[in-house]
């Protein structure tokens, strides 16, 4: 009986009811962005050896973890991550898309079965993975050749990997909107980054400063990433002290309600600003 | 072939700002059957194929495609539909076979991918470079795409614009062996010959109304036949008759006229009769009718006369291939 209830409805509302978001679809085109990736040699360049890279610089110039040398291996660790969001997934994920809606494929794939959310989480698949897979390294990385860090609660370096990217990658989808060639993604991505880096607290733990400068940081969108980064890896909070793994939680609470207002923010951006097709 | 519609159009509208595109259409199209749409540009053929494909929200009337409203309800219907539109692009660092590999990732019932793009001729270019492909291949691509979930509700927005005369009469073969297969297509084209090829039906639209529909033969018949001719003398000379040195013609239609290189041109509604009767008047006055030819219409003379006559607008109706879903 419950069988044939179900073929009937299935018969009734057609073949294809498909869910919002499913992982088969979100496959076939995150293999299909994957293989562009491999095939753009800048884009590639920006994710494999780009942030690396600049860690490496910054760990020979010195200067990171000044004051503090036993948060180095947690700084440098922030720092490979940051690089990783900001120019794997936000640059890279804003060019792409730009890419895709002005070659007329982001129509394409709306006229079929996708989903938006499925079209733009195909296109980030690619860019996540890199991520992860440099923080992954980084991690083993800091842990062979540095002091390692205490990894006090792993768990919030996770919120700010993947909280990090799924912010990044929503702004990224609202930046697109605003830039009509791939080219001048580079400009439109700009603001982001340069303003947004230098409260980021990047380079040096943010030592207990009680100026309006370092407040209104703590606020700005890459600034989370950072604090749930240091508290998670090395249980550092903004004042400079270290807490123990029960105390960075209460610690990561303003950091994750940035980190959730920013990217509420950027869906209702993206909803606002991104198009689907390029402007005629 | 059954009667039960497919597509269930009555009255749709669609807007741009102050401008309306599409102005009250109706239109079934039934099981089985290839409707085609024609129209100049501008005339709101894709605004209003958007709609039946649910890209848009129509502004009124009421739009069914398999009994669902094709915007609203499009998950319960999109898994039935295939969609050729006339610009929808590719990636080019892709190859034919990764591109196709990646479109049959997203559909709930892939035809396998080989069989797809040998089906329209693209199977010894599936390790090609997109990029590297010619405007024909690319639209056989686009078309193979759209056939691959082997849907029961065909679109084709121009399908092939850009073809070669080989590849548009493999395209129409491979159609018509879908049409065969029982599946439903709503085809626009420029070409009149596509039309008279493929369609069982036509609607004529202009200025976002459908201003004639029927089959081909309903349309042409309502159109007069020609005769055209140049008359000579026995000495060879061009002789232009007046409308009173000509004979009676039971079925002629208006002035009969001679163009500057002394051509005579006659439409009637009786072509056999009227034929024969100009034959007989050459033939008693030794006359020549040099170049003589007789044809009953074409879909192409509907076509251009119901532009010359009908409420053809010009210049501002330039919306209809550049206005996408919002």
């Amino acid at each position: 009986m419950t069988t044939t209830t179900t073929a009937t409805t299935r018969r009734r509302t057609g073949p294809a009811a498909p869910p919002t978001v499913s992982p088969r679809r979100v496959w076939a085109l995150a293999r299909a962005e994957l293989l562009l990736l491999v095939r753009n040699r800048t884009a590639l360049f920006n994710a494999l050896a780009l942030p690396p890279l600049s860690v490496a610089l910054f760990a020979a110039v010195g200067g990171i973890g000044d004051g503090m040398p036993e948060a180095m291996g947690a700084m440098l660790l922030n720092l490979l991550v940051f690089m990783a969001l900001a120019f794997v997934v936000y640059y890279n994920l804003t060019v792409a898309y730009v890419a895709r809606r002005e070659e007329l494929v982001l129509k394409r794939y709306l006229v079929g079965e996708c989903s938006r959310a499925e079209i733009l989480a195909g296109a980030a698949v690619p860019a996540f993975a890199v991520a992860l897979a440099q923080t992954v390294l980084g991690v083993v990385a800091v842990s062979v050749f540095l002091e390692p860090p205490a990894f006090v609660n792993p768990l919030l370096m996770v919120v700010a990997v993947v909280g990090g990217a799924v912010m990044l990658t929503t702004l990224a989808a609202a930046t697109s909107g605003l830039s009509r060639t791939v080219e001048s993604a580079q400009l439109t991505t700009l603001p982001l980054l340069i303003v947004a880096i230098p409260f980021a607290g990047l380079f040096g733990v943010p030592v207990a400063s009680s100026g309006v400068l370092d407040t209104v940081g703590t606020f700005t969108p890459l600034r989370p990433i950072t604090d749930l980064m240091l508290l998670g890896a090395a249980g550092i909070d903004g004042d400079g002290t270290v807490l123990t793994f029960a105390e960075t939680f209460a610690a990561a609470r303003l950091p994750w309600a940035v980190l959730v207002a920013w990217t509420v923010l950027a869906a209702l951006a993206a909803r606002r600003w991104m198009r689907w097709e390029p402007r005629r | 072939m059954t009667s039960e519609p497919i597509i269930h159009v009555r009255g749709a509208r669609r807007r741009y700002g102050s401008f309306e595109a599409v102005r009250g259409v109706d239109l079934d199209v039934r099981r089985g059957e290839l409707v085609a749409l024609l129209g100049t540009n501008g005339a709101g053929k894709t605004s209003f194929v958007e709609l039946v494909e649910g890209l848009a929200p129509a502004a009124g009337g009421t739009v069914r495609v398999l009994g669902h409203d094709p915007y609203r309800e499009r998950a319960a219907i999109v898994g039935s539909l295939g969609i050729m539109l006339q610009s929808a692009g590719f990636s080019g660092d892709l190859t034919v076979a990764e591109t196709a590999r990646t479109w049959a990732g997203t559909l709930t019932r892939p035809r396998p991918v080989r069989e797809v793009l040998a089906a329209v001729g693209m199977g010894h270019r599936a390790d090609v470079r997109v990029a590297s492909l010619s405007g024909g291949e690319k639209r056989r691509l686009d078309l193979a795409l759209a056939t691959m979930g082997d849907p029961e509700v065909l679109f084709l927005d121009e399908p092939t614009t850009g073809l070669d005369p080989e590849s548009r009469r493999a395209t129409w073969r491979l159609v018509q062996g879908m049409l065969a297969a029982g599946t439903t297509v709503l085809l626009t084209t420029h070409y009149l010959e596509e039309a008279e090829q493929l369609a069982d039906r036509i609607a004529i639209l202009q200025s976002g109304r459908v201003v004639r529909s029927g089959t081909v033969a309903d349309i042409v018949a309502a159109e007069p036949a020609r005769v055209e001719c140049v008359v000579r003398n026995r000495e060879g000379r061009v002789v232009v008759p007046s409308a009173a040195d000509l004979p009676a013609l039971a079925g002629v239609v208006g002035a009969p006229d001679v163009d500057r290189t002394g051509r005579l041109h006659l439409r009637t509604t009786s072509l056999q009769d009227d034929l024969f009767t100009l034959l007989q008047w050459a033939d008693a006055r030794r006359l020549r009718l040099d170049d003589l030819d007789a044809r009953s219409a074409s879909l192409e003379q509907a076509f251009l006369a119901m532009d010359d006559t009908g409420t053809h607008d010009t210049g501002t109706h330039d919306t209809d291939d550049t206005e996408v879903a919002a």
